[in-house]
């Protein structure tokens, strides 16, 4: 209690500018939600979510979304309306029509379908909302990725969980609100799609990585251990505490701070990566072998994080860009992830904190019903952003549902139509947040994450 | 429940801020025209104004207003209120016809001025919508009387003192001498003054001595590394492209172009000029061309499958955005979409700016015919010492000859290659897999791939060809070391495109026509200019314009005192912040103009004056009267930017190279950072030797994964202009300077010259030393004591432990001094000197 005092001592004497109000996040005072203009707007339903990005892209016709009729029509040329004006990626001639590949079955007690690539999720599919009528603005990779995850399609804008790390703040006092895990290479548009924007620093993504330090800079240089570090830092802050008398600037007194958590995120956060203490059984559901990086890793990682107060994690996933040989693409990597993404859903259930754990699958854009490349073995599928699928789990969510419709064809969206913006209010209501105030003034003007739409998608929510 | 109470608690202050910080305009005082003005562009223009006319209702003027909508009704009778539409559904109880349909119902005041307003006829002045007080005439304002005349050194201390005499404070007594010699060479060349230098000021604290020392630090190269940070982040300067693969692109002349200006202190008329519109001045020279780089440091997304003309777009958008902000510290970018809510810019501004940006070639090219596209874009070679270019000029000519013998050669092979083939098919032992493929297939059957591949074949078996060929490998390499390097540089078409309003800002969605102009409220484009970007840039600099001046010494002001006078540099209009000196920020502004434009002539005045002299230390009633030191009642205490610190601690390392300029360096970094999705990603290899210790602004700038050190200190990722960096205070900066192995070399290095250059040879004297070289100050009794106390603790643990001693003092690299000769005393100070590399007032200005 003194010393959340001394801290608000602090915050009223001295940090009224941004950057200085802001290094609470990292210190699991809400300090940063001083910034919005009300607390939570409504009653949260998540305390936390899971952002999981496919990137690339995924194709929803051969995983979420089965068009009978396209199936019925594969090989033929798209129709010339559709055809007509339509700005494509890769596509420069009218191309032909493309079924999936792959069977799909029904699961569950809502009976919904899924391609034979999920079964695994297929076991927690009354846990889902499909929403099959997610439309973007980007057809492009970097630029569709920085508008999924900032709303923006050019660079400068915070992402969804900086927003979020800036309007709630952490709950644990030893790791930041806001971790990014990457598998394979990191997307197109670089660390900036977990960069703060115009919001103040404390509030960008902390990678957390499988290769070497957990968190860049973690370990402690050839010759010292921990007993050194804790003395160098002990003496460090005692000549910090000796100028914090002399001189009486706060910020001194937030230095003394931030080191203690650095000599603490010292011993936590390698606890917190090391997943060999968790069961067998865990080891089975995620598919996860210790000290050997991978998705599934990350999926259990995500769990471990959310269970100690992370406020969003937001694991990447790199490989999905099928232009060609989607019939060998798609296999491998649902293989890297259907086991894991229904294990999360599975192992937060059973620990009663599905409810307050948003989880959503996406990705930048999703994949014409048209093929790409020459039929066969070689069959792909190009960008497409005027229909895809998302899906979200948990965190009040309504589970086993379907938002949304697309044509026969599954080209267009043909019913209740979700654009990125809706897709961001959905998840800040679902966290008590309202898109419309959560805002950040820079540039003279109140700045959202849904800039001037952004409609919650009631049909999602429990 | 507590933490619900602390959020709330936290939410009650923020909400006292957030109206303390909106400067009202006294309501009553506004004429009624500007009042509804405001009223109806905050609430009714989105669907009525600009280009919107929902319900054929437009706010665009009163014409406008009169005109019947599509009830077929007027929404205003000019006297009526009661008659008119526009009030009945503003008062309207029924929720499905108020307007606005969005948002809070009108209040009843403002409903009393719609009526009173309607009832005077509706008056209407096209230019009600205020003009911020920034658009208004830089004027020389009288000098208030002040009391304590003998503080004001110049009139900047006139103005601050007669504002803190009003507040009833007196200014903090001046900086020790050793607290403002550090700090004078902080903000003049980001290094630390050296222990011998704070002696001997020391010895002559005088205003004369001050005033040289100013003139030296502000003359020497180092000004221009310091000062050029800060407008690179302005210009987004980068090492890379952005976006996919984010390659890297040469243009770091560019970067040394910005360093030689500021040092030379280009007046800052002309550094507009150039970098604006260098490339259309009448026989532009060499370094007027690489300052056009500026716009060219913009990102271009040259992933598969994208469109040109949209990325072309974009990056006009950011060409127009940018020098708004930079120049201008107007948010034109408000009015892309729509007019601007606030100031007087309409989205035909907007699109009118944007055509004097509009003319220059596409940045992406097609790989042949598909969909692949490369960066391209004008480039310009640099020229290279004589010696160089004959080089490379004989190595070409040396290379084009052999290659025509080659050629020669494999004539001869081919005249005899259909023999072999026949020899060779007859033989299938001899066959190879190479070969056999193409070989097992009858010869008028094969592909021509297959054909080409057994002749290579052949000719590899030659050793004439073959020895040739690796002359000629070795030859290319050593021709592609010596080729020029390049900057990029703007180039305008012969033929101007012609310039559409884009509706929403979309580039597929063209409105109509317009020709390039600068906004109507601010001074007129000059008659006799053309309408390029040479024009553009002299109207900015033409002493008419009221905010250039004024929004770039507002930026020297807070690169100095961390905050400018007007604390929202991006934004000069009526949202922003008002001035908190607006005396000091015009006195500085017509100073700059009266001064050819000198950037080093404000300094000067900046850091002569004794509002910048004064100690930063805060007493309790200080910091509670004024917090965040608006009143400028103390010295700026402030922590150094990312790049500074880096150079801090290599400066007292000693292992700072003084090299200027030249291609980016390559410090360590962990390993796997860059590792990006696209084609041609490029590879991080750590440099070695002097490049390995360059200042941090020639560190390697890649904008999907910018050097993770200066991340974590603040700094932006340059794929856009940032005019103000945040500064946070975070556990992962804590673990970098502990840990990063850039800062555990310097702490090596730093050691190791404390024990070399020491002349005194005692533990007291060499930590004073050390402490020195940090902190240029002497350490109190209490300090020295902690060091000393930590010096005897570790020499006694690491004389027992020499695994740990060999593993601190374990260096690959060659250090700026011999290594010591006693490896225990080496690692205890290597301990030593990572706690003084890690201090608060180290990597702090105060």
């Amino acid at each position: 209690m003194n010393r959340l005092q001394t801290r608000r001592e602090i915050l009223g004497a001295g940090a009224l500018g941004v950057g200085n109000i802001a290094l609470g996040s990292l210190l699991a005072q809400p300090a940063s939600a001083a910034l919005m203009t009300e607390p939570s707007h409504a009653r949260p339903k998540a305390k936390s979510v899971i952002f999981l990005h496919m990137i690339g892209a995924p194709s929803q016709l051969d995983l979420f979304d089965y068009k009978p009729t396209l199936q019925k029509y594969h090989g033929q040329l798209l129709p010339e309306e559709l055809w007509e004006g339509l700005q494509l990626a890769f596509i420069r001639e009218r191309p032909k029509l493309m079924g999936t590949k792959f069977k799909f079955r029904r699961h569950g007690q809502s009976g919904l379908e899924l391609s034979e690539l999920l079964p695994h999720l297929g076991s927690v599919v009354d846990e889902i909302t499909f929403i099959r009528s997610m439309h973007t603005e980007q057809i492009n990779h970097a630029p569709a990725q920085l508008f999924m995850q900032t709303g923006f399609a050019r660079f400068g804008r915070p992402c969804v969980g900086s927003w979020v790390s800036y309007g709630l703040g952490s709950e644990n006092q030893d790791l930041p609100a806001f971790v990014v895990m990457n598998t394979g290479l990191i997307a197109g548009a670089g660390n900036s799609i977990w960069g703060s924007g115009f919001l103040p620093t404390v509030h960008q993504g902390v990678e957390f990585r499988s290769d070497g330090d957990p968190v860049l800079f973690l370990s402690n240089p050839r010759g010292v251990d921990r007993a050194r570090r804790g003395r160098i830092i002990d003496r460090i802050n005692q000549l910090n505490a000796i100028q914090l008398a002399d001189v009486g600037d706060p910020e001194i007194a937030t230095r003394i701070e931030q080191y203690e958590l650095a000599f603490r995120m010292q011993s936590s956060v390698p606890e917190l990566m090391d997943i060999s203490a968790e069961p067998a059984s865990i080891h089975r559901m995620y598919g996860t072998e210790p000290g050997q990086p991978s998705f599934a890793n990350n999926c259990l990682l995500a769990r471990r994080l959310v269970e100690r107060g992370v406020r969003f994690v937001q694991l990447y996933d790199q490989g999905w860009d099928a232009h060609s040989h989607i019939a060998k693409n798609l296999p491998k990597k649902c293989g890297q992830v259907d086991r894991p993404i229904a294990a999360l859903i599975a192992d937060l259930k059973q620990r009663g904190l599905l409810d307050e754990t948003l989880i959503v699958f996406a990705s930048e854009f999703g994949r014409t019903p048209m093929l790409q490349s020459s039929a066969g073995v070689a069959a792909g599928r190009d960008h497409h952003r005027h229909a895809f699928t998302v899906w979200m789990a948990g965190g009040g969510t309504r589970g086993g549902n379907v938002v949304g419709q697309t044509d026969e064809l599954g080209f267009d969206v043909v019913k209740s139509p979700v654009h990125v913006n809706d897709l961001h209010a959905t998840i800040l209501h679902l966290l008590g947040l309202d898109h419309e105030r959560l805002t950040f003034r820079y540039q003279g003007r109140q700045f959202r994450l849904t800039d001037v739409g952004g409609k919650v998608v009631h049909d999602a929510i429990s | 429940m507590d933490a619900m109470k602390t959020r709330l608690f936290a939410i009650l202050v923020s909400a006292t801020l957030l109206v303390g910080n909106v400067g009202h305009a006294s309501d009553s005082e506004a004429r009624i025209e500007t009042r509804i003005v405001s009223l109806l562009n905050q609430r009714c223009l989105e669907c009525h104004g600009g280009g919107e006319r929902n319900g054929g209702f437009s706010i665009a003027s009163r014409e406008n207003m009169l005109l019947p909508n599509d009830s077929g009704k007027p929404a205003i009778i000019p006297g009526r209120p009661d008659e008119s539409e526009l009030l009945r559904r503003m008062e309207t109880a029924h929720d499905d016809e108020r307007m606005p349909p969005e948002g809070e119902r009108l209040s009843n005041s403002d409903l009393a001025l719609v009526r009173s307003w309607i009832t005077t006829g509706a008056p209407w002045d096209a230019d009600s919508i205020v003009a911020p007080w920034s658009w208004q005439k830089i004027t020389s304002r009288s000098h208030p009387r002040v009391t304590a005349r003998d503080w004001v050194r110049n009139p900047i201390d006139t103005f601050v003192l007669a504002k803190l005499e009003d507040a009833g404070i007196q200014p903090t007594p001046p900086a020790s001498p050793s607290q403002l010699l550090r700090r004078v060479h902080l903000d003049l060349t980001g290094l630390p003054p050296t222990p011998a230098q704070v002696k001997s000021w020391q010895a002559d604290p005088s205003d004369a001595h001050y005033g040289k020392i100013v003139d030296q630090l502000i003359s020497s190269p180092a000004f221009g590394e310091k000062w050029a940070r800060h407008w690179l982040d302005q210009a987004r300067f980068s090492d890379s492209n952005g976006y996919q693969a984010d390659q890297l692109r040469e243009m770091w002349a560019y970067r040394d172009w910005v360093i030689r200006a500021i040092s030379a202190d280009m007046p800052f008329d002309e550094f507009t000029i150039r970098q604006l519109a260098g490339d259309l001045l009448p026989d532009p020279t060499l370094d007027d061309l690489i300052a056009t780089g500026f716009h060219r440091a913009t990102t271009c997304n040259v992933e598969a499958g994208v469109d040109p003309e949209g990325n072309r777009v974009d990056q006009v958008i950011d060409r127009v955005n940018t020098t708004a902000t930079v120049w201008l510290g107007v948010t034109l970018e408000c009015a892309q979409c729509h007019n601007h809510k606030y100031d007087p810019i309409s989205q035909r501004d907007y699109y009118q700016f944007f055509a004097f940006f509009n003319n220059t070639p596409l940045e992406v090219q097609q790989v042949q015919s598909g969909v692949q596209y490369d960066f391209w874009g004008p480039t310009m070679q640099l020229p290279q010492p004589a010696d160089v270019s004959d080089l490379h000029a004989s190595r070409q000519a040396q290379l084009k000859q052999l290659e025509k013998r080659q050629q020669t050669r494999i004539g001869e092979l081919n005249a005899v290659f259909e023999d072999w083939l026949t020899g060779i098919e007859r033989d299938p032992e001899r066959w190879t897999d190479t070969i056999s493929d193409g070989l097992s297939i009858e010869r008028n059957k094969r592909s021509e791939q297959q054909v080409t591949k057994l002749r290579q074949h052949f000719h590899r078996l030659d050793e004439t060809y073959t020895n040739r060929q690796a002359n000629i490998e070795l030859l290319k390499q050593q021709v592609a070391k010596l080729e020029p390097s390049t900057t990029l540089v703007m180039v305008e078409l012969g033929e101007p495109r012609s310039t559409n309003i884009l509706l929403r800002g979309q580039y597929q969605q063209p409105g109509p026509p317009v020709i390039a102009d600068t906004p109507a409220r601010l001074n007129p484009f000059p008659a006799d200019q053309p309408r390029n970007r040479l024009g553009l840039a002299r109207w900015m600099v033409s002493g008419d314009n009221p905010l250039v001046a004024r929004v770039a010494v507002n930026r020297w002001w807070q690169e100095i005192f961390g905050e400018g006078l007007v604390r929202t540099p991006e934004d000069f209009g009526t949202q922003g912040e008002a001035p908190s000196h607006p005396d000091v920020l015009d006195y500085l502004a017509s100073e700059l103009h009266q001064h050819d434009w000198s950037l080093k002539q404000i300094i000067r005045l900046i850091v002569q004056s004794s509002t910048y002299r004064q100690s930063s230390v805060q007493s309790t009633v200080a910091r509670d009267r004024d917090p965040t030191n608006q009143l400028l009642g103390r010295g700026p205490r402030q922590r150094l930017a990312a790049e500074l610190i880096r150079d801090h601690s290599l400066f007292v390392s000693g292992l700072m190279s003084h090299r200027i300029g030249g291609s980016p360096t390559y410090p360590p970094q962990p390993d796997g950072l860059w590792k990006q999705t696209g084609r041609n990603e490029p590879v991080y290899e750590a440099d070695q030797f002097d490049q390995r210790f360059r200042r941090g602004i020639y560190v390697i700038w890649r904008r999907a994964a910018p050097y993770p050190s200066f991340v974590n200190f603040d700094a932006p990722d340059r794929t856009s202009c940032v005019v103000k960096r945040p500064s946070s205070n975070t556990p992962l900066q804590a673990l970098t300077l502990l840990n990063d192995e850039a800062f555990v070399e310097m702490a090596q290095a730093m050691a190791a010259r404390v024990l070399q250059e020491d002349a005194a040879d005692t533990i007291e004297g060499r930590v004073r030393y050390a402490f020195q070289l940090c902190l240029s100050r002497d350490p109190s009794a209490e300090e020295l004591g902690v060091l000393r106390q930590m010096y005897h603790d570790e020499r006694q643990r690491l004389a027992n432990d020499l695994e740990a001693v060999a593993e601190l003092t374990k260096n690959p690299l060659p250090l700026a001094v011999p290594a010591p000769k006693d490896p225990v005393e080496w690692a205890v100070w290597c301990c030593l000197a990572n706690v003084l590399l890690n201090l608060d007032e180290t990597i702090t200005k105060s």
